[in-house]
């Protein structure tokens, strides 16, 4: 779902990324977010409310509101809409509030 | 997430680097001051990074001009001053303390920096309406839209609904055509459309059919939206059992306005104040953009939602001042000042911004 003819910007000769969702392999464009790479291969559901369990998407696409926190490379609460997709990064959906970690 | 080990001092912060941000940066930078802008995002610009459309607004604030365009120039023009302007991008501010400490996270790293004097231009948040299933991936703010599309060039979905017509909703929609998504049907609550007539017969000839006194009743589907039931709504905006229509969408759009990112300003203990014609709760600023917090200054949207060419010059205004607070001298200070404010009165002087001079009025502060 790349936009691929466009009358004013252009998107094309960029380098491809490789990273996983959920341990299953996909490719994204440099510049990309983890969101935008997702939702190009076709993910739109990147986690769920923490009560009811609805799916969540993201909504504000720009680190606004909270509902595209995932999980990235064991991370929780990674807000992917602002969060530049980088190669190798393992993305995972989120279900809950994430635990608290150390680095 | 690591600690800080040390706390960073700094002579003005700018958080936001939209075009109110960048603007209020480079008027500091130009009196001698030296600046660190913030920003979350990793691209500056703001709104402006997806504004595929050329600018209404003054010659002066560049209309007819790109805002992607603008952005380049508003960038251009802090280059010059090299080291005197640093630039934090990819980081959030998260707290902001009354003493002007302000906490921040980047990389994963949390630190301070106490600043002797901070711009507040955190801009708006766009508001989402309660229907059934509103919550559904596939249905999003009609800016992350762009966002997604323009600035990443993904598309959000093959077909849409827009939900508002005002001038957002009427130039994503136009810009969805562009990106070759079909937009099934755009719908507006109020009796008539709110946007530039312009924008409306623009995307109104490109085939996409507008329904005023309609919303979306309830988006369908399990995991995402698959479908959507729109009705009609009677003179008290309450909708009509009956009048439902079915139609197959893959996306929402919602554009039905925005708010003023104000968290900050409370944290810092700036008065704000509920004014609807503003977009919501806004700071009290006095004529010098200052907030009721000493060296606290806010300007752009996150003072009233507005329009680009607007925050621009509110920023401009308020890096003159917060420069002169910090004792440095402008070059012709009285004359710039004034120069800008006509500007600004020039904007907020036709009958669409009505609204706007009410809201300022209400807030006391002469424009
Ligand atoms: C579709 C659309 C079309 C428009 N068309 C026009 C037009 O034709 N002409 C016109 O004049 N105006 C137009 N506007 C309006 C214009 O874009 C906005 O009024 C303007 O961008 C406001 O500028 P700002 O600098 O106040 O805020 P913004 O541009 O919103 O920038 C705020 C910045 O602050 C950052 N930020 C916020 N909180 C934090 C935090 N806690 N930590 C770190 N960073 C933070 C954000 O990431 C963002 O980059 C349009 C807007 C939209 C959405
Ligand atoms: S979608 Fe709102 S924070 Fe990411």
């Amino acid at each position: 779902m790349r936009v691929n003819q466009h009358p004013i910007l252009s998107f094309d000769t960029k380098e491809e990324i490789t990273f996983t969702f959920n341990g299953k392999p996909m490719k994204g464009m440099m510049g990309d977010t983890i969101a935008s790479a997702l939702h190009a291969n076709g993910v739109k559901k990147l986690s769920e409310s923490i009560h009811l369990k609805r799916p969540r998407g993201f909504y504000c696409a720009i680190g606004n509101c909270a509902s595209c926190n995932m999980i990235v490379d064991g991370k929780p609460n990674v807000r992917t809409c602002i969060t530049p997709l980088k190669e190798g990064m393992r993305v995972e959906f989120q279900h809950g509030k994430g635990h608290v970690y150390e680095t | 997430m690591e600690r800080g080990m040390y706390m960073r001092h700094k002579e003005a912060v700018i958080i936001g680097a939209g075009p109110a941000g960048l603007k209020a940066a480079k008027s500091l930078c130009e009196a001698g001051a030296s600046v660190t802008i913030i920003d979350r995002n990793k691209d500056l610009g703001g709104q402006l990074t997806k504004q595929t459309h050329k600018f209404f607004g003054s010659e002066k604030q560049y209309a007819s001009v790109r805002g992607i365009e603008i952005l380049k120039i508003l960038l251009n023009d802090l280059l010059e001053y090299g080291t005197q302007c640093e630039i934090l991008n990819e980081t959030s501010v998260v707290g902001l303390y009354h003493d002007k400490v302000i906490a921040c996270v980047k990389d994963d790293k949390f630190f301070k920096i106490k600043a002797e004097s901070i711009i507040i231009a955190t801009g708006a948040s766009e508001k989402s309406i309660p229907f059934e299933n509103n919550d559904l991936p596939g249905i999003y703010a009609a800016g992350a839209v762009q966002t997604l599309m323009n600035q990443y060039g993904v598309k959000p979905g093959d077909k849409v609904l827009m939900v508002g017509s005002g001038n957002i909703g009427l130039i994503v929609s136009y810009q969805l055509m562009q990106a070759g998504v079909e937009v099934v049907k755009l719908v507006e609550a109020a009796p008539s459309i709110s946007g530039y007539l312009v924008h409306a017969s623009k995307i109104q000839r490109l085939g996409v059919d507008i329904l005023t006194q309609t919303s979306i009743k309830r988006a369908i589907g399990k995991e995402q939206v698959e479908k959507v039931e729109l009705w009609n709504l009677d003179e008290t905006w309450q909708g009509m059992e009956g009048s439902e229509q079915t139609l197959e969408v893959d996306t929402v759009c919602i554009s039905v306005g925005l708010a003023p990112l104000t968290e900050l300003l409370m944290q810092v203990g700036a008065e704000v104040m509920y004014v609807r014609e503003l977009g919501g709760n806004v700071p009290k600023i006095d004529h010098r953009y200052q907030t009721t917090v000493k060296g606290v200054y806010a300007c752009g949207d996150v003072c009233g939602i507005e329009e680009a060419s607007s925050a621009m010059v509110e920023g401009a205004l308020s890096g003159i001042h917060a420069a002169f607070d910090l004792g440095y001298t402008i070059d012709d200070e009285k004359r710039k000042v004034k120069a800008l404010k006509e500007e600004l009165k020039f904007l907020r002087s036709g009958p669409h911004a009505a609204k706007i001079r009410a809201g300022y009025n209400k807030l006391g502060v002469m424009i």
